[in-house]
């Protein structure tokens, strides 16, 4: 006993006076105070980690971005933060003296007005939701272009004619992209199906991969995903088969495997508006860019895709560009077949931001209304 | 002398401590916190951090301000309340691990009541979601209990596995039949009239919850050091048989804290829709159910001490966020939160048991 208790006194002792010198080797280097003029303090929430390698770190690109962009602001990040917890850390950062505040996932919309409405003269950008208030604002992107042109190289480049799609939750953007994708299969190979499988998670590597061999093993030999995460693509590469990802780049997780991604680009956008807000010009707005703010994209395309389906791309893209044509432009038929947007008429986007119907070609189910 | 022939020679023994002074049980928990904190210090300094900023930062953000003070109140609700739950079921030595499940059981039939009647007046819908949270919670508690009285079917099992069952129920719900018809098809339900929520103090976000699960914690302690009840679970505790050969109902006792068990859960789940979110949505619990189990041993099982307790946790949570604004990764800041954790489970552990070395004897 007597001799546990001595040995116990200089382990204590020891790991002390290390502390205690790294406390000294530490010396205080302070940021010098911000010279001149005042910077703006710009604050991003985020859902997931930095390094999620998809949309999160998307984001953070974005922030890096405009950092690089803009002079005479700072910026901060808070990752991974719960949707229930959004309000708190909101107030958190207003508390701090963040004069602009980011909040970069549906599930913090309703923390978000709360929030806004204690503090009208703090300004919220909320991406994917669709409440605004004359302080709080909304963006996001057109992905669905960019899902149709990766839908294009799949329904060229499959062989079973089946693809898979791992996909997160039943919401109308997930289920957007899946349309778009599928119309953009149909397009150039009729016969081939998109099947869904549902993870109910946005972030889960080990779950989505598991999802993503699931489908390989149904006979599917292109795997696309809307995931955080390059799992599904891992799973694609170890097959042997071939994957599109979402979100950004992908290809250093599964070289072989990859071809394309549709792909976020927040920079731009984020510059936009801080400028925006430093000249005092922002006001509240629902921004739902377009391909041609180069707000979504296409990643390069790999080794693998053949010259003919990149021209059949690029055609398709100029077009989406011009105006003169958007993906749910009808005929588009649903699951069972019939008619629902007809010949040469355009959804609204009041009906593309509520979609709740597969069209024709969708392996997979939407739990139902009642 | 070679190491393996010392380890040989010598073993360790676990043996449970018969006395613990006042003293020392108060001694343990302290020096735990403070070796967790330097341990988190050298691991903040390798990082490169300065650990005593870090420090100041976690500790002002969560006690430092009345936005702060006032979160902390806000974690505390639910985290006191099921941690209360948790520890009168772990009195009687039932593990019930189906806080989570029964706390989401609870926020569905509150909600329910709140959507199926949006004009009802305040003195209708309030009681009505009230007696709804807690019948939720409390039918999710006895499914395990009459399985567990007549079967003997292990709790720790079935109270685990019907948390998914009941967070799937939710989700199944929210992104299906209850989905708000205003609401672009997300998985959000309606939002409940302003009948059904209760208005918060000043600007903060501390709802009239907090009197609710003051009531309880004294509720329990009364039931628990007051009642003949009371009593019987913790006689049961101590010994099923002797329980039993006294003459005490067990079966019965199992069904009834396992329902107010249950039941307690039930309405944190209730505060959480009608006073935090005002409506259902998935991912409602930041995990309260879970952390709750932490929070009723860090208590001792004592409703005074898990007061306190899911007070100081619920700045531990604050406090984390705060820090990542001080520039710390999440990942540092959960390494530091789950140190701090293991210390302070550990000294708990010590205050229990002590470990000494013995001589092995030769007969072995």
């Amino acid at each position: 006993m007597l001799k546990l208790r001595r040995v116990a006194f200089w382990v204590l002792l020891i790991f002390i006076l290390t502390l205690g010198l790294m406390g000294c080797g530490k010396s205080t280097t302070q940021p010098t105070a911000s010279e001149g003029k005042e910077k703006l303090k710009v604050a991003f929430i985020y859902i997931g980690p930095v390094g999620d390698a998809g949309w999160t770190y998307a984001h953070e690109q974005g922030r890096k971005y405009l950092e690089q962009h803009v002079p005479d602001i700072e910026t901060k990040i808070v990752e991974k933060v719960p949707e229930v917890d959004g309000e708190k850390v909101a107030t958190q950062l207003v508390q701090e003296g963040y004069k602009v505040i980011f909040a970069t996932s549906f599930g913090y919309m309703d923390g978000i007005i709360n929030v806004a409405k204690k503090y009208p003269n703090i300004i919220f950008l909320h991406c994917s939701g669709y409440k605004t208030a004359p302080n709080v604002g909304t963006y996001f992107g057109r992905m669905y272009q960019a899902r149709y042109l990766s839908g294009i190289v799949a329904g060229k480049m499959t062989k079973t004619n089946k693809i898979g799609y791992v996909a997160a939750f039943p919401i109308p953007e997930v289920v957007r992209g899946i349309n778009a994708f599928t119309l953009g299969v149909r397009a150039v190979n009729p016969k081939a199906t998109v099947n869904v499988v549902w993870t109910n998670t946005w972030l889960n590597p080990a779950l989505e991969k598991d999802a993503a061999k699931s489908l390989l093993e149904q006979g599917c030999d292109i795997i696309t995903q809307h995931q955080d995460s390059p799992g599904p693509m891992q799973a694609a590469e170890e097959k042997g088969a071939y994957g599109i990802g979402y979100n950004s780049d992908m290809s250093k997780y599964a070289p072989k495997a990859f071809l394309t991604a549709p792909v976020w680009n927040w920079g731009p956008y984020y510059v936009k508006v801080i400028n925006e807000i430093k000249e005092g010009k922002w006001k509240s707005s629902q921004y739902w860019g377009p391909m041609s703010d180069g707000i979504v994209g296409l990643a390069p395309f790999s080794k693998a895709v053949p010259e003919d389906v990149r021209k059949l791309v690029e055609e398709k893209k100029q077009l989406i560009l011009s105006g003169k044509w958007d993906v749910f432009t009808g005929p588009i038929k649903d699951q069972k077949g019939e008619i629902r947007v007809k010949d040469g008429e355009r959804m609204t986007d009041q009906a593309m931001l509520s979609f709740d119907w597969f069209v024709e070609g969708v392996q997979g189910t939407i739990p139902a209304k009642k | 002398m070679s190491n393996s022939r010392f380890v040989n020679r010598f073993r360790l023994r676990v043996e449970k401590q018969i006395h613990t002074s006042p003293w020392i049980s108060l001694l343990i928990p302290f020096t735990s916190i403070v070796l967790a904190l330097l341990v988190g210090a050298v691991f903040l300094s390798l990082t490169g951090n300065n650990p005593w900023k870090v420090y100041g930062v976690m500790f002002k953000g969560a006690f430092g301000s009345v936005f702060g003070l006032s979160e902390c109140v806000v974690n505390a609700i639910p985290l006191l309340m099921t941690g209360l739950a948790v520890a009168l079921a772990f009195r009687m030595l039932l593990w019930n691990i189906g806080a989570e499940g029964q706390f989401y059981m609870g926020a569905f039939a509150a909600s329910w009541v709140a959507l199926s009647f949006p004009h009802a007046p305040m003195y209708l819908v309030m009681p009505g979601m009230l007696l709804a949270g807690f019948a939720g919670g409390a039918v999710w508690g006895l499914l395990p209990a009459v399985l567990r009285a007549f079967l003997g079917v292990n709790e720790t099992l079935t109270t685990l596995m019907l948390n998914y069952v009941a967070i799937l129920w939710v989700d199944s719900l929210v992104y299906g039949p209850w989905r708000d018809p205003q609401g672009y098809n997300f998985p959000l339900t309606a939002q409940f009239s302003s009948a059904a929520t209760l208005p918060t103090l000043g600007n903060t976000r501390i709802h009239a919850g907090v009197f609710l699960a003051l009531a309880a914690a004294v509720v329990i302690y009364i039931i628990l050091k007051h009642t003949v009840w009371g009593y019987e679970i913790r006689v049961i505790g101590e010994s099923q048989k002797a329980a039993k050969y006294a003459g005490i109902n067990v079966v019965k006792n199992i069904l009834l804290v396992m329902l107010l068990s249950g039941g307690l859960s039930g309405l944190a789940g209730y505060c959480e829709v009608a006073e935090i979110t005002h409506r259902l949505q998935e991912s409602i619990s930041a995990g309260y159910g879970y952390t709750a189990i932490i929070v009723a041993w860090l208590g001792k099982l004592n409703p005074w001490a898990i007061m306190v307790v899911s007070f100081l946790f619920g700045g531990f949570l604050v406090g984390g966020y705060t820090m990542q604004s001080a520039g710390l990764p999440a990942a540092t800041v959960s390494i530091l939160q789950g140190a701090i954790l293991f210390f302070v489970l550990a000294g708990e552990v010590l205050t229990r048991y002590r470990i000494c070395v013995v001589e092995r004897r030769n007969d072995r």
